[in-house]
């Protein structure tokens, strides 16, 4: 770990100003209420402030700056960056401003959110900036004082002497800002802190909530052009002809360009531009093969029959094991393709101009997203500077730069500023999907109910490996054999929200919970066993931590009160992904023969919190991510195009759905090991779990909703 | 074409659109008010939620022309403060995640408080059942509008 190279205050301001491209305008209309977005360049500290660091500026009245690097989306990465930073300042929290960096790769490292892994990967680096300043501003209070630093204390933004005087980080900023970048720095011990571990709110709240431009869809520069693209009309198709002469007479469109694959219609307001899309028109014709569910559903039987696998494990002699088995448990489970669906649809300012690009908006992975936009206009990425504003929501839609190399190729060709914004139909309908899979599992039980055998086989489509062959049980079963077998198709998948891990860890602990069942033993003691195993002979590779998992699985156990309450049916659900581990609990109660979903318990283990409100919100909102999904959602395919177009045809789990979900921390005191996906995987299989015993049916597909098991049952909504 | 004269937020604003034009795009692409959200176009979202004569509407699917004199209130006009005691409620649950459909789950809240200052769960769900918040904040929604609603006095 590195600590980024002292900046001086005046090359600090170099790169701010590179970064910004100049003077931002905004509205100029009279009588409009809103302020211009807040971006960087009108956001930056003032010149009086005294920089430290890539992180932090103090001014001289005593306001903290933190710079926060990666995109916010939900996760409060722009609340919990700077908490770490200020706790090993210790700054007066009252007293700090955050500001959203802009891309800067010499500044900042992995700039980006995706993978869980923003405060895992910089947890140590954020403390060090934070105690180096710590470390400089007593040192210039030891030299005012003529003492030794080690001699002074410091609390709430202040430096403190043993005879009681105090001198402010303001009033210090200037002299230590000129000392030497302390190359080893004390961090704080844990029961010492502060900030850290307590429920900060959200720096963005008042923004929030008073309505301020604060998203991409918001950016307004003057003189830009709105942008919309019609694109082929599914998955397999191109564009044959184009006829533009209706668009291009509607009021207020500027022009309209067919390029490569796409039309773009550019106009001088978003409804204008929707307009005009409607007159265009477009004929289509087929590139390659054109599919449906319909053929999906087909090819997932045959290919887990006989597709060409690619064995991803395999541990002993698994078709001796299963010929030599007293009992075999086989089942299969299949998950749907779903959109992202974040409520701010994709959108991108750029502006193209002789002198370089300026391109901001929402996105997750900035530093991908200009390289690609250089690809595609072939320049330099030295030339091309990108802002960030905060994502509507992002679930892993946004690591892909698509619409973002779309604006910039709008903007090169209509030579002018352009915001380019997708319509929530061009978003069900654009691809970028999580993939549908089907799985297989087979487990082998010998007379004492041993596991001594495990198989699975998942078929994908555009899924990759959609196995987590180290995962859990891998290591606690002798016989062992994971393969995957992939179907390449023109519908286009991405990463969504804990990708793979999002359905595997339903189909798995669904799976887990039918064997356990075959092997008449309590789910959640037939896990602990397993694991028992594992520790004790470990088989092969284990990427888990066999203790870790064990304990999140206890306390949801003790929790929920596991088994205890005849009354309810619980479901149990244990996953590790990315780093962290989640168990729930699912509790139905049947009312008059129809089983109510009551509650959900979710005990995590993401390391030390770091927000506690952040952190708590991150679990709930996992939950409900993971059980509407598994519920209500799905996206089906009729000739290559998406057959749910809008909310009126796919469905997002809303408030009347969710049940009670109370959340539980487990207390390592590890540094920390990432929230922002690993809630979501364990809960289709706990709630499914819990309508098993409640029913004595399997939900072996999702969503849940449209299966046969489901006819004649109402979960009731309740929350 | 043609001339459209709005009550605002107690303010008028005058734009030249065509009489289909949702007043969501009129607020924001014409009047720079952008604190009501595009989600879906066809009022199934809630985040272009703002109030007209004191009700929650869907200003995606409300057309221009039909708004006449009646009084728009959009999130910007709230309160002057942002000190309206749903906003305030919002602030001490901390609900936002990436906070893109609160400024329509607020105007939904506020509508139905303003009506029914004391609603029971239920009528609180119904009231909010038509905002959809795709993080999953729906728990510390329902919080805030019991907390704004014990703020009422």
């Amino acid at each position: 770990m590195t600590i980024p190279p002292k900046t001086s205050r005046r090359d600090f301001m170099k790169v701010a100003a590179a970064a910004t491209g100049g003077l931002f305008l905004g509205f100029n209309w009279a009588g409009a209420a809103t302020e211009p977005m807040t971006l960087l360049s009108s956001g930056a500290p003032s010149p009086a402030d005294i920089n430290f660091n890539s992180y932090l500026s103090i001014a001289p009245d005593g306001v903290i700056t933190i710079f926060s690097p990666n995109p916010e989306l939900g996760q409060n990465i722009k609340t919990s960056f700077p908490m770490i930073v200020a706790e090993e300042l210790d700054a007066d929290w009252s007293k700090v401003k955050v500001i959203q960096a802009a891309l800067d790769t010499k500044r900042f490292e992995r700039q980006l959110t995706g993978g869980s892994g923003a405060i895992p990967h910089s947890w140590e680096r954020l403390r060090k900036a934070g105690a180096t300043a710590r470390q400089m501003l007593m040192e210039a209070a030891a030299k005012k004082w003529n003492t030794s630093a080690s001699s002074l204390t410091t609390s709430d933004s202040m430096v403190i002497h043993p005879d009681g005087k105090k001198l402010s980080y303001g009033e210090l900023a200037t002299e230590a800002a000129t000392l030497t970048v302390p190359s080893d720095v004390k961090l704080k011990d844990r029961k010492n802190f502060k900030l850290i571990g307590k429920a900060i709110n959200n720096v963005d709240n008042k923004d929030i909530i008073t309505g301020k431009p604060i998203f991409g869809l918001d950016f307004y520069r003057e003189g830009m052009l709105y942008a919309m693209i019609q694109r082929p009309s599914g998955f397999g198709m191109k564009i044959k002809s184009v006829d533009a002469a209706a668009a291009k007479a509607m009021p207020g469109i500027v022009d309209v360009i067919p390029y490569k694959n796409n039309v773009a219609i550019l106009g001088k307001s978003t409804w204008q531009v929707m307009k005009a899309r409607k007159v265009l028109k477009v004929e289509y014709e087929a590139e390659s093969q054109i599919e449906s569910t319909e053929d999906h559903d087909k090819l997932f039987k045959e290919l887990l029959d006989k597709g060409e696998a690619t064995v991803r494990r395999k541990d002993g002699d698994v078709d001796a094991a299963f010929k030599g088995a007293a009992k075999v448990v086989k089942s299969e489970y299949q998950c749907p393709f779903l959109p992202h669906a974040p409520l701010e649809p994709m959108n991108f300012f750029a502006h193209v101009k002789e002198e370089g690009v300026e391109l901001i908006g929402p996105c997750q992975l900035p530093d991908n997203a200009r390289n690609d936009v250089a690809k595609a206009l072939g320049i330099a990425p030295e030339k091309i500077t990108l802002e960030l504003t905060r994502l509507g929501g992002g679930f892993g839609r946004r690591l892909k730069s698509d619409f973002v190399v779309e604006a910039a190729e709008v903007s090169s060709l209509a030579k002018a500023p352009v915001k380019l914004i997708w319509s929530r139909e061009d978003d069900m309908t654009g691809g970028s999907y999580r993939p549908a899979v089907r799985y297989r599992f087979e487990a082998a039980l010998d007379k004492d109910n041993n596991l001594i055998g495990y198989k699975l086989r998942g078929v994908g489509i555009n899924a990759g490996n959609c196995t987590r062959e180290d995962n859990f049980p891998s290591g606690a079963v002798d016989n062992l054999l994971i393969e995957s077998v992939e179907h390449k198709s023109p519908i286009t998948t991405g990463a969504w929200r804990a990708p793979i891990t999002n359905f595997l860890a339903y189909a798995e602990q669904s799976f887990i919970d039918e064997v356990a069942m075959a092997a008449n033993m309590d789910p959640v003691q037939f896990r602990l066993n397993l694991l028992d195993r594992a520790k004790q002979k470990p088989v092969g590779a284990i990427k888990y931590d066999i203790d870790r998992m064990k304990a999140v699985i206890q306390l949801a156990a003790e929790k929920s009160n596991w088994g205890k309450n005849k009354s309810l049916s619980q479901g149990f659900s244990v996953y590790f992904s990315h780093r962290s581990y989640v168990a729930q609990v699912a509790e139905i109660e049947m009312k008059k023969g129809v089983p109510e979903l009551k509650k959900i318990i979710a005990a995590a283990d993401c390391g030390i919190v770091v927000n506690l409100s952040g952190a708590y919100q991150q679990v709930r909102g996992g939950v409900v991510d993971g059980l509407g999904h598994a519920m209500y959602s799905r996206l089906t395919f009729k000739d290559g195009a998406a057959d749910q177009k809008n909310f009126n045809s796919y469905r997002l789990i809303r408030m009347k759905e969710v049940p009670e979900i109370d959340v539980h921390f487990v207390d390592n005191g590890i540094d920390p090991t990432g929230l922002g996906e690993p809630a979501l995987p364990p809960t289709g299989g706990a709630v499914a779990n819990a309508f098993f015993k409640a029913t004595g049916k399997r939900l072996r597909n999702q969503p849940f909703i449209l299966q046969d098991e489901m006819k004649g049952v109402k979960l009731e909504e309740k929350m | 074409m043609a001339n459209y004269k709005l009550n605002i937020n107690g303010k008028t604003y005058e734009a030249d659109v065509d009489a289909d034009t949702p007043l969501l795009w009129v607020l924001r692409d014409n009047f720079g008010l952008l604190g009501a959200k595009y989600g879906c176009g066809i009022g199934q979202c809630g985040a272009c939620t703002v109030h007209l004569g004191g009700t929650a509407v869907r200003s995606c699917s409300l057309p221009v022309s039909a708004i006449g004199t009646k009084k728009v209130v959009t999130i910007e006009g709230l309160s002057i403060n942002g000190d309206h005691p749903v906003q305030l409620a919002w602030e001490e649950k901390d609900v936002a995640q990436c906070g893109y459909c609160q400024a329509g789950q607020i105007m939904s809240a506020a509508a139905l408080l303003s009506k029914n200052p004391k609603p029971s769960e239920d009528q609180i769900q119904s009231a909010m059942n038509g905002n959809i918040c795709r993080c999953g904040t729906y728990h510390r929604i329902r919080e805030a509008v019991l907390l704004a609603s014990n703020k009422i006095k």
